[in-house]
This record gives structure tokens, C-alpha cells and sequence, in this order.
């Protein structure tokens, strides 16, 4: 198991740091602080002033340390790490800008006076001293704006690396080399050839730097589902303490302190309703738009909004326990996951940069044969080097699964990783479990039918009576739909159980019912073989019982004293949405397959109320996942849908397993996705944004092999005898600049995905 | 004539140079690891300049690993760190330490590497 720890155990400490005015200073600093004891690490931000301590250690002896070492420090509280992050972005967007404007500053005025022709030619001294200043000028540039290229390219080559960093550095530096040697000896190059490409360096910088702030300005939105889900959580909470209701900060609260959450507000974190009733508005969630009535002993969830009504609840989880931060957890590690499909660009991208290095190489050797040009060799080996494009092929996956993943939240659905979102893109077989999935799980009465004596009520309350300390989902049914029969009782109220006659005995017979002896009258209560068991007469409804198993009822037979008295048919009500769901499921075209464990009549009459036309019926639940298994041997590409907890093997052994109705620990960490929403829609909307996502993903690996493959040969003059077209080095940057931005700006597009209205 | 040619053969001579030099530089020459260690303290990798520093680190098989990232460097790329075969992937936030905690894995190696597969690493399991 593998933890990434982001050292949230013990809170990190944060310091502001005085008197830092190197980067040397930074060493000294975190050495000192390195050397408290406790301190298991340290890191100075310079740009910040700031340094964050991870340890068992008290702030004043980190203080002292500091000071003792010559700097200052004082302790920071309240660290946010998302507007933390945001800010060091925000500097480093502001700093790309600087370094492109100082950069364009120089380079365009030079590259509008060579394009008209007013600037000196090298072939008179004073032209030559003219461009050997400008020489001058432009390294200066270079090493303003363009040092993190070099240092970029210095350090990896020493680490067998190569990236872009690289590649532009090579261009750019070969580009001034090449000029500074024209300008100093114009003998060693062929007259023709005696050209300056100083403004080609640094504008070539300004379009990189400046392509990459957009760039980064573009990525920070892909993120924005993170930070939506974030912000949802309230800073403080009204809490309960010593029978006073004080504000607390979100961190200070603890687990089972009782917090109030009036109208409109936002609850904290996690807990139980003790007292009150209300509305809350899960749809930031679940995706779900109905407000949900809440009332005591119900869950509630940190950052859904209270709409009306006050209450109290307990808390049950805080910090990283909650489920919003176990959903914004699962969509990071999601964001960051790379499905198959990205594979390719992958192997490509981690050799493409010794390639093109070769390629550029290679260029110039032929330039110089073919051609005797070293100028225009120089120039065509630069443009190779700088149009390469790495990053665009790294980028075209990471993008698009960021954006789906976290569009995907925006609907409640939650996708593990990239493999989980490719798969749903890719399925043709849904497989539905039936009880929880497609119906609500929670079975009710539906009919009471009562004969001879006995009163519907009577019936209900003999029926309760012996069902009463059962477990058993049909016995929640019995008892509550004897509550409910009677008249002024509310929602949440139970009739106690000295209200149902005390069992004088009890015999229970697995898969037939129950056999006991109440108020002095024998009842037996359960199937119709039961009965049969019992020699009771039940010829009456011969005809009934099947009937009701044809509406996917289970009859419960009631016998007093060896008597029929009554019928009490049992239903799993279908879910509102699932006939609406399921259409749209086979819309798509996809195949809708029902799986169950009840009696193949029952089954059927589900299956046709729903339309779903193929069913899989009385399977065991261990048997379920050879059901999918059998469907992906038949070439389907099969999601199972289940409630995530008693159908685990069948979600583990299909393509994409969904746990439907999450928000569970268990189906959060279990199941490929995760409906928050109890609804099978999220089905069916998971399936359209993978589908959107992979479509996405395609556009971009096509738009960045595409540009490589027709980039790089157009760079190396390829088309030069046949068009006579060769590329000018600046347009190859800006080509670069812009391709990454294209990349991320597309995916960026997905943003605007719209899962299509339904009813 | 022959002189041009002779620069000419030089040339290329270099040129070829150059190009096995690139093959050998980057794809098959193995440095040694920078850091070997037998202990289970964290091994601290700081992300800086396009690299991982140190980029190939040598620990022994059987024993749970710690790698402790601190990211210095700016650039986007590097905000995230990813081990492919391990289905591994965590932020890097800026400046701020990231542990992450590998189970005892069999000798090997394990690459790491950006989002974008720009900044590379190995872990060599030995």
C-alpha cells in the first residue's frame, strides 16, 4: 500500500524568514533548521521569504534557530496550501511575462530594422561593431529571460537528460554563437552565409516565455473542479461547547462535539442529525438537484448547504476523513493517472528529444552537401531544434483526463483514473444488479389482502409481531407498514414494541418462514410451501399468489389457528429515474443486462417493467461475476453496476466496476467509479464524459504527432526543393509557443461539456 | 577542391560523432547511482533545473522506501511526479516536502518521471 503523505499527520509549521538576501542564505537556513532536533525536514522558499518545518518541534526553538544562525523568523499561522499555491503561480505567470516583454523589447525593434533594412551590414567595420554590441545586448537578454532554459538544459544533460529546456537552448545558444563568430571573423563563413540571428534568439525566448505563462494561465483552469470542491467547506462552524454556541475554526473542531446549522448555511463536517429537521442541497456532490430532508439520525456531509430549518448534529468525521475530502483526494490521485491511450505519446515524448537533437544534427550535415550553405545549415538545424515540441505530446493526455475527470465530479460521478474513465468511453454491455440498483433496495408493502375475521390491521400486526426482531429487509417492510397504519404517525416515530403482542414461541424454518404461538392464537407466517407445510388450505388464492409474483411482489401468506387470514405482497419499488436511465442506456446503444439472485418470474416482471429485454436471474451473489465474465468472453467491453458492497467480486472482475449511491468509505475505494447520485443517469452521464474525454484526448495526440511529423521535416527544409519554402526559425517558436497552448487550450474546451438534458 | 573536401569529410566525421555520441549519452550510458543506502530513513529527491537531484538512487530489495520530494523548480511540469509501473503518481507542491511511501518492492528498476515525461528518474532495487 502506497501512502503519499503530504506530512498532514503533524501540521507543518510555517515560518517568515528576514534577512535572506542569496540563495546561500537559503542552505544556511535550512540547515539551521534541519539541526533542531525533531525536525525531520525543512525547505526555504527564497521568493517567498518563507520556510515550511515538518517535525515534532515547537515554533519558538525554530524561531531561535534562525535568529541564532543571523536571520529573522516569525511564525506564520493558518497556512493555506491552495492559496499558497496559487500565489507562487501567480508569481512565476508574472515573472514569464517580465522576462517575454524584456526579451520582445530587444528582439522585435531588431527584427523590424533588418526587415527594412535599416540596420548597418557586417561587411564594414562599424556595422560589425554595430552588431558586436548588439551581441552584447541580446546575451544579456538571453541570460535575464532565457537562463532557465539554459540552466535547464546544463543540469539535465549532466543528468543523461533531455527536454525542451534542452532544445531551446541549443537553438537559441547555437543561433548567437553563429552570429557572435560572423560578427568577430566574417572570413570563416562563405560571404553569402554572413548573416545575424541575434533577434531570432531572443524573440524566439519572448514567444516561449510568453507562450509558456498563457499556458500556465490555461492550466491553472483545468484544475478548477479541485478548487470548487475545496471551497465548498466553510472556514468556520457554530459549535456547541459548555452549553454555549461559539464560532469555531473548521480545524479546531473535534470528533462528537454537537455543532448548530441554521438556514442557509454550509455544514462543516461530517456527522449524525441529533435534533431538528431540514433540507440540504447535496447536488454539489451528488449532482442530485432535490434537496434532501434530513432529520434526526440522518447523515449529513461537510460543504452541502443547509436550505431550511435549523439542527443539531454530532460530528463523525473531520479533516481528511471527510468524505469532501476523500472526494477531492480520489479526483487528485485520478487527475494525476494516465490511461493506456496516452501510453504511446509517452514512449515517444521520452525519446523524442535525442531524436530531434540527431535529426537537427543531421539537417545540417545535408544543408552543407547538398547545398555548401552553412548559413542557411545553421538556420534549418535551429528551427529543427526549436519547433520540436515535447511538450505537446506530454501534455495531450494529462490535460484532458484533469479537465474530464474533474467535469465528471461536477455530475457526482467520481472516476478512479484514467484506465477506469478509458474503459467507460469504451463500453458496450451495462450490467445492472438489480436489488438497490435498479429498484430502491428498501422493500415495502405494497397490498394487504385479508380474509375471514382478521382485519387488515390484524393481519399487519400478527405479521409484526413475529417479524419483529428480525433482520430481515422484509420484516423492516411488515413493521413499517404496520406503523403507518396508524393514522396521525410521522415519518421517524416507531410504534414501540410493547404495542405488538409478546412471541409465546418461536420457530423459524430457513427459506420457508416462521412458525409461532401469539396471544394464544398459532400463527404461521411465509410462503405458500410453508403453508402447504402446515396443511393449510390456501386454495382461495391459487390464483393470486402467482399473480402477484407476476408484479414483482413476494407474497407473504399470514395463517391463525390454521385458517388463511391473510396476504401481505412485498415490493422493492423501482427506482423514479431507472425506466428513463435505462432508455438512454440503450439509446447509446449500448446492451442492458439485469442481474439478480431473486426467482426468474420476479426477475422477469422487474426486467419488463424497466425494459430491460436480457436477464440474468437467481445467481447466487458469488456467481454474479461469472455472469460478466461470460459477457467480456463474448467480446463485450462490460461495466457492472452494484451497490458496491455485496456485489464486490462481479465490480472487481468487470471492465469498469460503478458503485451506485456512494459516499460509502467502502465504494469510494472500491469500485472504478463512484455514483454519488442514487441514480443509474450517473451511468450514463460517466459514459458521455469518457466518451467526450477520450475524443478530447484524440484530438489532442493527433494535433501534437501532427505537428511533429509535419513541423520537424518543414523546420529542416524538406519542402525547400520542391517549394522553395523554408521556415523561419522565429516562426518555429512562436509554432512552439503556441502548440502546447493549443494542446491545453483544447483541453480546456471540455470545460464546456454538457451532459445532453433528459427527462 | 580537396580542401573543401577534406572539411567536408571532417565535417561529417564530427557530425557522426556527435550523433553516437547523443545514443550513447542519452539512452545507453548507466550512470551509477547517486545515492545508495541500506537504512529506512527517507531519501530526500529535490526536483530543480529540469531534474531530479539525485536522478538514480540504489536501495536494497525487502524493506518499505520513503522517497522524500521537494520540489524547487517553477515550471508546471514539475508539479507532479509519477511512477508508471507502480501506478504511482503524487503533487509536488512548491517547496514543500512529499513523502511517498513505496511497500518493499523486488529488485528492479522503476522509473519516475513528470507529467509530461521530461524530468526522469530510476530507482534501482538492488
Amino acid at each position: 500500500m502506497t501512502v503519499i503523505d503530504h506530512h498532514d499527520a503533524t501540521a507543518p509549521i510555517r515560518l517568515s524568514i528576514g534577512g535572506m538576501s542569496c540563495a546561500g542564505c537559503v542552505a544556511n537556513v535550512e540547515k539551521a533548521l534541519r539541526a533542531v532536533p525533531g525536525v525531520t525536514a525543512a525547505a526555504v522558499n527564497f521568493a517567498e521569504h518563507t520556510a515550511l518545518v515538518q517535525g515534532s518541534v515547537a515554533a519558538a526553538q525554530l524561531e531561535q534557530a534562525v535568529i541564532d544562525a543571523g536571520y529573522q523568523a516569525t511564525e506564520l499561522a493558518g497556512a493555506d496550501a491552495e492559496a499558497e499555491k496559487e500565489a507562487a503561480e501567480l508569481g512565476h505567470y508574472h515573472l514569464l511575462l517580465r522576462r517575454a516583454l524584456v526579451a520582445g523589447a530587444v528582439g522585435v525593434p531588431l527584427f523590424v530594422g533588418s526587415l527594412l533594412g535599416m540596420l548597418p551590414v557586417l561587411s564594414i567595420s562599424s556595422g560589425r561593431m554595430f552588431w558586436a554590441v548588439i551581441g552584447v545586448l541580446t546575451l544579456v537578454v538571453m541570460v535575464y529571460s532565457g537562463r532557465q532554459f539554459f540552466t535547464g538544459a546544463y543540469k539535465s544533460f549532466f543528468a543523461h537528460n533531455a527536454n525542451m529546456d534542452t532544445l531551446i537552448a541549443m537553438g537559441t545558444g547555437a543561433a548567437w554563437l553563429y552570429s557572435m563568430v560572423v560578427v568577430i571573423n566574417p572570413a570563416l563563413v562563405p560571404s553569402l552565409a554572413q548573416h545575424a540571428y541575434f533577434e531570432a534568439a531572443v524573440i524566439i525566448i519572448a514567444l516561449i516565455n510568453f507562450g509558456s505563462a498563457l499556458e500556465m494561465r490555461a492550466r491553472s483552469h483545468t484544475s478548477e473542479a479541485i478548487k470548487r470542491l475545496i471551497g465548498l467547506q466553510p472556514k468556520l462552524a457554530r459549535v456547541v461547547r459548555n452549553g454555549e454556541e461559539v464560532d469555531v475554526a473548521i480545524d479546531d473542531i473535534g470528533l462528537d462535539e454537537t455543532v448548530r446549522v441554521r438556514p442557509g448555511e454550509r455544514i462543516a463536517v461530517d456527522g449524525v442529525v441529533l435534533d431538528g429537521q431540514a433540507n440540504v442541497d447535496e447536488s454539489m456532490l451528488t449532482g442530485e438537484p432535490i434537496p434532501v430532508e434530513k432529520h434526526a439520525g440522518s447523515d449529513v456531509v461537510g460543504g452541502t448547504i443547509n436550505i431550511t430549518g435549523t439542527f443539531l448534529y454530532q460530528v463523525s468525521r473531520i479533516g481528511k476523513q471527510t468524505l469532501l475530502a476523500q472526494i477531492v483526494e480520489m479526483i487528485r490521485q485520478a487527475q494525476s493517472s494516465k490511461p493506456a491511450i496516452g501510453r504511446m505519446a509517452d514512449r515517444v515524448s521520452s525519446v523524442f528529444v535525442p531524436v530531434v537533437m540527431i535529426v537537427a544534427v543531421l539537417t545540417l550535415l545535408l544543408w552543407l552537401h547538398l547545398w555548401s550553405d552553412v548559413s542557411y545549415g545553421i538556420v534549418t538545424m535551429m528551427t529543427v531544434l526549436i519547433i520540436a515540441c515535447p511538450c505537446a505530446l506530454g501534455l495531450a493526455t494529462p490535460m484532458s483526463i484533469m479537465v474530464g475527470v474533474g467535469k465528471a465530479a461536477e455530475y457526482g460521478v467520481l472516476i478512479r483514473n484514467g484506465e477506469a474513465l478509458e474503459q467507460s468511453g469504451r463500453l458496450t454491455t451495462v450490467v445492472l444488479d438489480k436489488t438497490g440498483t435498479v429498484t430502491k433496495g428498501k422493500p415495502v408493502v405494497s397490498q394487504v389482502f385479508n380474509f375471514g375475521e382478521w382485519t387488515e390491521q390484524q393481519v399487519l400486526r400478527f405479521a409484526a409481531a413475529v417479524e419483529v426482531g428480525s433482520e430481515h429487509p422484509l420484516a423492516a417492510a411488515i413493521l413499517m407498514a404496520y406503523q403507518r397504519s396508524f393514522e396521525g404517525l410521522h415519518a421517524g416515530e416507531s410504534v414501540s414494541g410493547t404495542d405488538l403482542p409478546a412471541l409465546q414461541s418461536f420457530e423459524s424454518t430457513s427459506g420457508y418462514g416462521i412458525h409461532a404461538h401469539i396471544e394464544g392464537h398459532t400463527v404461521v407466517l411465509g410462503n405458500q410451501r410453508l403453508m402447504e407445510l402446515h396443511k393449510i388450505d390456501c386454495s382461495a388464492v391459487e390464483d393470486l399468489v402467482p399473480e402477484l409474483a407476476d408484479q414483482a411482489c413476494t407474497p407473504l401468506l399470514l395463517a391463525i389457528d390454521q385458517g388463511l387470514a391473510g396476504i401481505i405482497a412485498i415490493t422493492d419499488p423501482i427506482k423514479e429515474d431507472s425506466i428513463a436511465a435505462i432508455q438512454r442506456m440503450y439509446a447509446l446503444g449500448l446492451k442492458v443486462v439485469m442481474i439478480t439472485g431473486d426467482h426468474r418470474v420476479t426477475a422477469n416482471a422487474v426486467a419488463a417493467q424497466v425494459g430491460i429485454k436480457d436477464v440474468f436471474a437467481e445467481v447466487l451473489p458469488q456467481h454474479k461475476v461469472d455472469c460478466v465474465t461470460r459477457l467480456q468472453q463474448a467480446g463485450d467491453v462490460v461495466a457492472m453496476v452494484g451497490d458496491g458492497i455485496n456485489d464486490a467480486p462481479a465490480l472487481a472482475g468487470s471492465d469498469v466496476g460503478f458503485a451506485i449511491g456512494g459516499g460509502t468509505d467502502i465504494a469510494i475505494h472500491s469500485a472504478d467509479v463512484t455514483l454519488m447520485r442514487d441514480s443509474l443517469h450517473g451511468v450514463v452521464d460517466a459514459l458521455l464524459i469518457s466518451r467526450a474525454t477520450l475524443t478530447n484526448i484524440r484530438q489532442n495526440l493527433f494535433g501534437a504527432f501532427i505537428y511533429n511529423a509535419v513541423g520537424i521535416p518543414l523546420a529542416a527544409g524538406l519542402f525547400y526543393p520542391l517549394l522553395g519554402v523554408l521556415l523561419n526559425p522565429m516562426f518555429a517558436g512562436a509554432a512552439m509557443a503556441m502548440s502546447s497552448l493549443t494542446v491545453v487550450t483544447n483541453a480546456n474546451r471540455l470545460r464546456l461539456f454538457k451532459v445532453p438534458a433528459y427527462k | 577542391m580537396d580542401g573543401v573536401m577534406g572539411i567536408m569529410l571532417l565535417v561529417d566525421i564530427l557530425g557522426l560523432g556527435i550523433v553516437i555520441f547523443i545514443v550513447w549519452w542519452f539512452w545507453f550510458y548507466k550512470s551509477r547511482a547517486a545515492i545508495q543506502k541500506s537504512d529506512a530513513a527517507p531519501v530526500e529527491i529535490t526536483v530543480a533545473d529540469n531534474v531530479y537531484h539525485p536522478a538514480r538512487l540504489a536501495l536494497p530489495s525487502g524493506q518499505p522506501i520513503v522517497l522524500r520530494f521537494i520540489r524547487r523548480d517553477p515550471a508546471s511540469c514539475a508539479a507532479q511526479v509519477q511512477f508508471a509501473s507502480l501506478a504511482i503518481s503524487a503533487e509536488l507542491p512548491l517547496d514543500q516536502p512529499v513523502d511517498i511511501r513505496l511497500p518493499s518492492l523486488a529488485p528492479g528498476e522503476y522509473s519516475f518521471n513528470c507529467q509530461m515525461n521530461m524530468y526522469h528518474g530510476t530507482l534501482v532495487i538492488t
